[in-house]
């Protein structure tokens, strides 16, 4: 039994390991769905239980228990059994360091996912069948391939600031400095700074939706694209009257996808400005809550206020999804 | 993949003819300022990744006194501007050999890849194609969990591992990445299931297939490109974790981002070592994606003429 | 970050097996040994007295875990000073060590999964750790003892929570030095100043006397999340000058409020220095740059004259670039931050403290190695490239490696030397990690005047 848990200091014991955990997951997924098949005419909700059950059990032990929990700790005092009712949400609603941070995030979810979205689209469809294709798509992509703290390095440095007078490391203000302007704290000036914190979760974002939106556009079927030409739509018409609807449950797919993440990423402006300088937003606040200042209640309220906001993406979706179906 | 066109697939032409046409055509029409505006993005997307790559070669003194790209004239000038010591610090500088990390990471990533997108796979065509009660409003409930922060299940799944006595091996870790992975991998691949035709489905059913067969024998191939895709993001955000592993793994389980994250040295100062530092994490992410993309490109292409 | 077998024996096989590095472990070791690994390889094993972990039975073959901030490359060095206890009792200790260890510990406490010993950067953890979570455990006898011996008591109350002795204080930092170039002082003919006149003297005349980017004074808080902190201790280190010792102690215990005329005062001391656009920031900006400068990197300008004093604690020493020489005729060195007058020598410390979270005696025997001289003069051994001081009677100066930690130890046992903690490490976590960082943080980023700063601080006051 140790020797399955535990693989201590030797590598070859760890791929042995590893090797024995897929085995064992694709045994125990064949065995389900050898049962799921057996009954001749099965129940339905036997069978969709026998491919959604593994998931949706992961599931409540794994997001949905932790999530009521939070909903309950939320109306506690710090980390006490105290309740207090609303008190947490009324400080997020009350103190202007909260108001602020409540702002920048509408500000986040309303910009990021449709600058990274429009981008990835327009570039996806531009580079699309081009010569250059693969290379082209490898250099939007690469950022996915760095971690955020990575990136979020790579972005210090290109706004770091040096006065006047001395050398610049900063490749922003040595563009600033060239075109004969003077170094700015880039960081510093509010709202901007914001936006310029976004840039580098749009660099990172881009290349998630260039691929999937790609992948769409390559499905559209040639004889829409070709009839369209026939009937004389080129251009800007094509992309605007054909791609885009073509694709529209990817682009809704993508945007959510992205607005999700939006709302829970926090380590890029904590390496940024670490939520300094009026750049903090829930997310981050909520770390900072939750395992800075230990405030078990108050992180636990700002996460919840999370699941609020995602609220209208939700039913946005389910609209979509509804739409879709009425078609089919 | 979301072909929302209902007709039924096997009456479009060969592809060959209209299909070289079409791209002439496109080509045409993207160009010039389209192609312009590609390479304005391709270079800003570039820039700063070449600023990291260039700043891992030089010493730590010239990176914090002179922009990166000094460095090109420099190198004209025939100066030495270049030294492999960050990257002799970043491979060498522990007492742990960095090769035993790389051995962790894999060990880490490949099941928590692996298993969240076959759980993933079959509950995605529950949702879709399986008309069981409260379908619906479990697919909207596993959708909406998303959004639920990591941070928030660590003490919880921490508490029950320790309950269970599995703290702290490889098992903990591939669980926890499975689960958190599953919201978005259902919803993803759930979307590209819905747009398989549903006479596809409907002539295996009257094949006589079951919903099994019709998952492995209809689906599957179908899906392929869908599939590449997804494995190549959820490998990234689990190679590039450091959270999940911090928390739930030990000593003998920590992967190459832990020992990344340390080289900023006990006070943050060294972070001119983390520039190499990340480039040695990045190969292994973009071997990934240069190997797998080619795949999912054509995969995507075989399926749109298939389906 | 890696369990170290370390002893004589076991060294001699890692050599052997370090190039087959079948058993990567070993091979590791191997890596030190090639000396690309750092300080802590080849040093010399410091002696100590064995029977001292006698009295905890038999220990040979167990395992302590160690969880800790310190990451390489000081943790080589901690690592070795363990090697003394290890070869004494056969105990063998588990180092993990990381940049998110403050966040993480919590979360390990709460699910039922504490390490044996966390090293705690300051004593507000230990704080929040006790009354919180109730999770540490007393300090045994037997380091209560060693602490008696070998601390001045005001370093056992820091480990004190509500009246019970949990930790028992590790290394130490003094913050109230201000670093300069030795040469370039003698170079234009200036004296290290002696109080705190002489100093803004001193300043004024360098601010007289450079143009361009050069200022007297080169400064920088930033440091992640953490940033804002150096600027807590500039305002501490003016409490303590300004005020004394006595408002000091008020002030961290709330016994006045954050925004007293007295604190005020002493916002404005370091004001006129740090917010002053005539002496700051040498090298990096205007007063606003100082936010957003990194603290590790806001001496530099030193090097490159364009700055002539920062003010940093010792374990700047090591924050220097590769090569820089640290000396009284190196390329830099410290002085004392001047007090008032010469007769009084307020000094701003710091310290790591050890929490126990379990009682097994393998534990209670490496805590008690840890609060003893033995550690603090094994641990200075060590270190040969210095950077590192205790504030543990025990520690021998003549263990130290270079002039400058010497310096360190000096101050702190000189008999004049009036030594107060950290007061944002004290405070409560709201304050001391949270609102004086950003406050700070405003009081430059966006010229936010002290009053408001003050009363904000205040405010949060939980």
């Amino acid at each position: 039994m140790d020797w399955l848990l535990h693989a201590g200091d030797d590598p070859v014991h760890k791929l042995l390991l590893m090797l024995i955990a897929i085995g064992l997951f694709v045994a125990l997924m064949a065995i389900i769905l050898f049962v799921v098949d057996r009954p001749r005419n099965p129940a339905r909700w036997f069978v969709g239980f026998g491919f959604t059950g593994v998931a949706l059990l992961l599931l409540l032990a794994g997001l949905v228990y932790p999530a009521v929990l939070t909903i309950w700790t939320s109306f506690l005092r710090r980390n006490s059994g105290d309740f207090i009712g609303l008190d947490n949400y009324a400080r997020a609603f009350t103190e202007p360091q909260f108001l602020v941070v409540l702002g920048n995030t509408a500000l986040w979810v309303l910009v990021a996912p449709f600058v990274a979205t429009f981008l990835g689209l327009v570039y996806a469809y531009v580079v699309d069948r081009s010569r250059f294709e693969k290379l082209a798509k490898g250099l939007v992509f690469l950022p996915m391939a760095i971690s955020m703290v990575g990136a979020s390095i790579i972005w210090k440095f290109v706004y770091e600031f040096k006065p006047q007078g001395v050398e610049q490391t900063g490749l922003l203000n040595q563009f600033l400095v060239w075109l004969g302007g003077e170094p700015q704290q880039w960081l510093l000036s509010r709202p901007l700074n914001t936006f310029l914190i976004m840039v580098v979760f749009v660099w990172i974002q881009t290349g998630f939706a260039m691929t999937l939106l790609s992948a769409s556009i390559k499905a559209i079927p040639t004889d829409i694209t070709e009839a369209a030409r026939l009937d004389g739509v080129s251009g800007f018409g094509m992309f605007w009257r054909i791609t885009i609807p073509s694709i529209r449950p990817a682009l809704v797919v993508v945007l959510t996808t992205i607005a999700m993440t939006t709302l829970k990423t926090f380590d890029i402006v904590r390496t940024m400005t670490a939520g300094q300088f009026g750049t903090s937003i829930v997310a981050l606040e909520f770390y900072d809550q939750g395992f800075r200042q230990q405030d078990a209640g108050m992180a636990a309220a700002l996460a919840v206020l999370l699941f609020v906001i995602v609220v209208p993406v939700v039913v946005y979706n389910v609209r979509q999804q509804r739409k879709v179906e009425e078609i089919r | 993949m979301t072909t929302t066109t209902p007709q039924v697939p096997t009456v479009r032409p060969p592809a060959s003819g209209i299909g070289s046409r079409a791209r002439k055509a496109r080509k045409a029409l993207t160009s010039p300022w389209a192609s312009t505006l590609a390479i304005v993005i391709a270079v800003l997307w570039t820039v700063p990744t070449v600023g990291l790559l260039v700043t891992s070669f030089r010493p730590e003194l010239d990176i914090r006194t002179s922009g990166w790209w000094t460095v090109f004239g420099d190198a004209f000038a025939g100066e030495g501007v270049f030294s492999l010591r960050n990257y002799e610090t970043a491979l060498y500088g522990s007492s742990t050999n960095m090769i035993e990390f790389f051995v962790n990471s894999f060990v880490v990533t490949l099941p928590a890849v692996f298993i969240p997108i076959t759980i993933a796979l079959l509950a995605a065509y529950g949702f879709a194609w399986i008309d069981f009660k409260g379908r619906d409003i479990l697919f909207i409930a596993v959708f909406a969990l998303q959004v639920v922060p990591i941070q928030i299940t660590l003490v919880p799944l921490l508490s029950a591992y320790v309950d269970l006595g599995i703290n702290g091996t490889f098992w903990t870790i591939w669980l926890s990445h499975s689960i958190f992975a599953l919201p978005l991998a259902i919803f993803l691949l759930h979307n590209f299931m819905k747009d398989v035709p549903r006479s596809l489905v409907e002539a295996a059913r009257v094949d006589g297939a079951g919903h099994v067969k019709i998952f492995f024998q209809v689906m599957m191939p179908l899906l392929t490109p869908a599939i590449a895709a997804f494995a190549i993001f959820q490998f990234l955000w689990v190679w590039n974790d450091l959270l999940v592993a911090l928390v739930m793994g030990d000593l003998r389980t920590f992967p190459l981002t832990v020992r990344i994250a340390e080289l900023a040295g006990s006070r943050g100062g060294d972070w001119h070592v983390l520039s190499a530092g990340a480039f040695i994490s990045m190969v292994v992410p973009v071997i990934v994606f240069l190997a797998l993309q080619r795949y999912f490109v054509r995969g995507m292409l075989a399926g749109a003429v298939k389906g | 970050m890696r369990i170290q077998k370390f002893g004589g024996r076991r060294r001699g096989l890692a050599l052997a097996a370090g190039v087959a590095s079948t058993a990567l472990v070993l091979g590791a070791c191997a890596d030190t040994e090639d000396g690309s690994g750092g300080d802590g390889g080849d040093v010399e094993a410091f002696e100590i007295d064995c029977s001292a972990y006698e009295e905890f039975g038999d220990l040979e073959g167990t395992t302590v875990s160690v969880y800790t901030t310190i990451v390489e490359p000081e943790a080589e060095t901690q690592q070795a000073s363990y090697e003394p206890f290890e070869e004494c009792t056969g105990v063998e200790v588990e180092y993990e060590a990381s940049r998110e260890m403050e966040a993480q510990l919590p979360v390990r406490v709460q699910a039922g999964n504490p390490p044996d010993i966390a090293i705690l950067p300051q004593p507000g953890l230990l704080n929040t750790l006790v009354t919180e979570y109730d999770a540490v455990l007393p300090a045994p006898e037997s380091v209560e003892a060693n602490v008696d011996e070998f601390w001045e008591p005001v370093w056992k109350e820091y480990g004190t929570v509500d009246g019970t002795f949990y930790a028992a204080p590790l290394g130490s930092n003094v913050k109230s030095f201000v670093w300069y170039s030795p040469s370039m002082f003698a170079d234009a003919g200036y004296e290290v100043p002696e109080t705190w006149d002489d100093l803004l003297t001193l300043t004024e005349t360098i601010a007289g006397e450079t143009e361009g980017a050069a200022k007297p004074w080169c400064a920088g808080i930033e440091s992640g999340d953490a940033t804002g902190w150096p600027a807590t201790d500039w305002i501490e280190d003016m409490v303590l000058r300004s005020a004394g010792p006595d408002v000091y102690d008020q002030w961290v215990n709330h016994e006045i409020p954050f925004d007293d005329p007295a604190i005020v005062e002493s916002f404005d001391m370091a004001g006129e220095i740090l917010k002053n656009p005539d002496y700051v920031n040498g090298g990096l900006g205007g007063v606003d740059s100082i936010a957003t400068a990194s603290w590790t990197d806001a001496g530099y300008p030193i090097l490159e004259g364009n700055c002539w004093m920062h003010r940093a604690a010792n374990f700047y020493a090591t924050q220097w670039p590769e090569g820089t020489e640290v000396g009284p005729e190196g390329d830099v060195y410290a002085f004392y931050l001047p007090a008032e007058t010469t007769d009084e020598k307020p000094v701003l410390v710091a310290g790591e403290f050890i929490a126990a979270f379990t009682d097994r005696p393998e534990v209670e025997a490496f805590q008690t190695y840890l609060s003893s001289s033995d550690w603090a003069n094994a641990k200075a051994v060590a270190t040969p490239a210095g950077g590192w001081v205790s504030a543990n009677l025990g520690l021998d100066p003549e263990n130290l490696a270079t002039d400058f930690d010497q310096l360190t130890v000096e101050t702190l046992q000189d008999p004049a030397t009036v030594s107060r903690f950290d007061g944002s490490d004290l405070m409560p976590a709201a304050v001391g990690t949270d609102s004086f960082w950003s406050g700070m943080t405003e009081w430059f980023a966006s010229d936010r005047s002290t009053e408001r700063v003050t009363s904000d601080i205040e405010q949060s006051w939980p």
